[in-house]
């Protein structure tokens, strides 16, 4: 097993926000079963801002821990807040990652940039 | 809290009887095997005793002029087998014959051989990991100077019929190596009925210490030494022998062959209630392997839907410690390439989990550990996309190659 720091254990024991938005603004999808993680962002936004952001996740301990962690720092940031946040803050914030998991499973923020950038499509705004 | 080990693949511990065996050769007989004087001529005894305990293991003790080599791991022999053979260069050839789901002990090498321009060819199985006997006629050639067939698998436990898949390599006088670290211990094994010129195993796999491997090689059979130096182990390894581990090693093969078919009824008795209650009150669940030609300890079911290393870190914290097949327990990030080999989805092969069981598998503890999986996997698909995506569509990704 490898080395997780206590918060990717804490977040994988008890990930916040599981679930999927009903009718949501924007949902991005990101992985595959081969490379052995799946992730499945939606999001509510309301005046530029992220409201609500759920996820459901088929992944290894640090994929589920990332998703959780990613969704707790999405909620209530404007959608360019959001897209600022990249695959190293989301490593950092959860005190690291060993290093193999870095990649394959740091797939947190990708999937949350689909969804805003989905969300963003749809209402016709223009990626800067 | 509670432990149960199901990971007894990856390691057993060592038998008391075997550690009591042991002791005397740190400190009271802790002379050079090789000495000529008096302090070598008890450790020496114990070096040839365990050859015998060992030959005993796998009915080598009456077949005349082979050897038992000891090495450092079954590893080390695997290699021996590969390399040494090559080296001593009797039949003249490039061609070496295997099967897609051997340890990486053999398949690492066969890898190297063909970027040195060695022509290998890796043998097919099908979806319950079976070797084809014919297959493995067709693909000998005048250029073939090794085939190499694990006996069983350590992964999916599948049984090899070795005695069928020799049969054409014996034909034609080339060496056929099995390997039968998952084997040994478990399952009777004869190397004149299985018809093998060499075999390894390991003594950790049967309540052995670690670090102790075994070549067995038959009588005609040369190989050149991996490791070169003093004339130990018959000039085929060079270095003081590991004399407390060895006897420790020997003394594990008498054991194991004693009490074979009561250890082996035994956790086939454990594995099959286990089986048969998961499927009970999981949903969703896959055996991998074959129905019954499989080591008795080995259980191997894919959880569809969720993934292994989370599966295995959530049953971890509830004392259960199993392994999995999925690419994130693997270092290389691969998913199993025995699951793979058998056609298995990369779904279930992601959701894979081996449970293998030992001498002391509790009945009792049965309803603990379904009862925890069941938990586990119910959490674990409640967040899973595919899951949700089945729910939706009623769609099974289980067949999806």
């Amino acid at each position: 097993m490898p080395m997780y720091s206590e918060k990717v254990m804490e977040h994988f024991t008890n990930p916040r926000n599981i679930g999927e938005i009903e009718d949501p603004d924007g949902i991005g999808e990101v992985g595959n079963p081969v490379c052995g993680d799946m992730m499945k962002f939606t999001i509510k936004v309301k005046d530029g801002r992220i409201e609500d952001v759920k996820y459901f996740t088929f992944g290894c301990g640090a994929a589920i821990a990332v998703s959780s962690i990613v969704s707790e720092m999405a909620e209530g940031k404007t959608i360019e807040e959001a897209l600022n946040i990249s695959n190293k803050d989301v490593a950092e914030a959860l005190g690291g990652l060993p290093g193999n998991k870095m990649h394959c499973s740091n797939l947190g923020a990708d999937a949350l940039h689909e969804a805003i950038h989905d969300y963003m499509e749809k209402q016709g705004i223009e990626s800067k | 809290m509670k432990s149960i080990n199901l990971d007894y693949t990856a390691a057993t511990p060592v038998d008391e009887a075997v550690l009591e065996a042991m002791l005397p050769y740190f400190r009271e007989h802790y002379g050079n095997p090789s000495s000529g004087h008096n302090l070598g001529e008890k450790p020496g005894q114990a070096l040839e005793e365990a050859r015998e305990k060992v030959a005993g293991l796998i009915g080598a003790g009456q077949v005349k002029g082979s050897k038992i080599i000891f090495t450092a791991s079954a590893s080390e022999a695997n290699n021996m087998v590969v390399k040494g053979l090559i080296a001593a260069g009797k039949k003249k050839g490039n061609h070496i014959i295997s099967s897609a789901i051997e340890h990486f002990s053999v398949l690492n090498q066969l890898k190297t051989l063909e970027k040195e321009g060695f022509e290998v060819t890796l043998l097919p199985v099908d979806r319950d990991g079976l070797v084809e006997p014919e297959k493995l006629k067709k693909a000998i050639t005048d250029q073939t100077i090794l085939v190499t067939i694990q006996a069983a698998n350590p992964e999916i436990g599948t049984i090899q019929p070795i005695d069928e898949l020799s049969a054409p390599a014996r034909e034609k006088e080339i060496p056929f190596h099995t390997d039968a670290t998952a084997a040994a211990g478990w399952i009777p094994l004869d190397v004149e009925k299985m018809g093998v010129d060499m075999l390894t195993l390991a003594g950790d796999q049967f309540y052995g210490p670690k670090g102790t491997g075994v070549l067995f090689i038959r009588k005609g059979v040369r190989l050149r030494p991996l490791i070169e130096g003093g004339i130990q182990e018959l000039g085929l390894r060079a270095g003081t022998e590991n004399v407390p581990a060895i006897v420790g090693l020997g003394e594990a093969a008498k054991i194991a062959a004693r009490e074979m078919e009561e250890r082996s009824k035994k956790v086939a008795s454990f594995r099959d209630r286990l089986k048969e209650s998961l499927l009970k009150d999981i949903p969703h669940l896959h055996i991998n392997g074959h129905p019954e030609k499989r080591l008795p300890h080995n259980l191997n079911i894919s959880v569809e839907f969720v993934e292994g290393e989370a599966l295995l870190m959530r049953l971890n914290m509830g004392g259960i410690h199993v392994s999995s097949g999925s690419s994130c327990t693997s270092q290389a990030l691969k998913s199993s390439h025995v699951l793979q080999a058998t056609g298995l989805s990369p779904e279930l092969a992601q959701g894979s989990l081996l449970l293998s069981a030992g001498k002391d598998s509790d009945e009792e503890d049965i309803p603990y550990i379904t009862g925890q999986l069941g938990q586990v996997a119910e959490q674990l698909r409640s967040m899973s996309p595919l899951y949700h995506q089945y729910l939706k569509e009623g769609k099974d990704n289980a067949n999806v190659q």
